[in-house]
């Protein structure tokens, strides 16, 4: 799992029957000190996520998939929480 | 999932039989400002996407997935075609944008006179 942020919500009305019903997000994955970790990727919101939030992202298939209740459908990230706070030992970046 | 937009098609007549009547499209990955990203990539296709539409697409096993029961050999498929992008946050998810307006379903006046 990955922490992230969410930049932007994508409209689609022509997609996979299995993501209907659930919201698509731009998440923007990031490093424990806040900076972006590579490209920007497209996750289906299973905790009612929006712009601006920092989450937890699935980056896997079957926990993606479990999380929005879509068993064997293409889904390989979903947003299964929210980051409230980040604790870590001195030293460690 | 992965952002990009579709920006040409590859055919290949000779290829694993599972793949047979599959479209090949090749796509751009792209970020949020719609600027390229790194280098393109062929995809399958399971929505009808055509030439120049922002997409979004899966990778993995989950690739196959919008085919089963077949179960083709492909790492890469478009799931959904993008119609907007928005990177503001909704203030009043009534006015969201990108929401329909409530379509009006009275009955429209008959013609007769």
């Amino acid at each position: 799992m990955l922490i992230g942020r969410v930049v932007g919500e994508l409209v689609a009305t022509q997609k996979h029957a299995s993501h209907e019903g659930r919201k698509l997000l731009l998440v923007q994955p990031l490093n424990l000190d806040g900076s972006d970790r590579g490209d920007a990727v497209v996750a289906l919101d299973a905790v009612d996520a929006g712009v601006g939030d920092k989450v937890l992202l699935a980056t896997e298939g079957f926990s993606a998939m479990t999380s929005v209740g879509r068993p064997a459908s293409p889904i390989d990230m979903s947003v299964i929480g929210f980051i409230d706070h980040i604790e870590l030992l001195p030293g460690v970046h | 999932m992965y952002f990009g937009r579709v920006v040409g098609r590859v055919w290949s007549t000779v290829k694993a039989p599972q793949l047979s009547g599959h479209r090949l499209l090749i796509v751009q990955p792209l970020g949020p400002d719609l600027q390229n990203r790194g280098k393109r990539i062929i995809c399958a296709d399971c929505v009808g996407a055509g030439s120049g539409e922002l997409i979004y697409w899966v990778r993995g096993k989950e690739a196959s997935f919008p085919f089963l029961p077949q179960e083709p050999p492909l790492d890469t498929t478009i799931v959904g075609i993008v119609d907007s992008v928005h990177l503001k946050a909704a203030r009043d998810p009534a006015t969201a944008p990108g929401r329909e307006p409530k379509r009006n379903n009275a009955r429209k006046p008959s013609r007769k006179a």
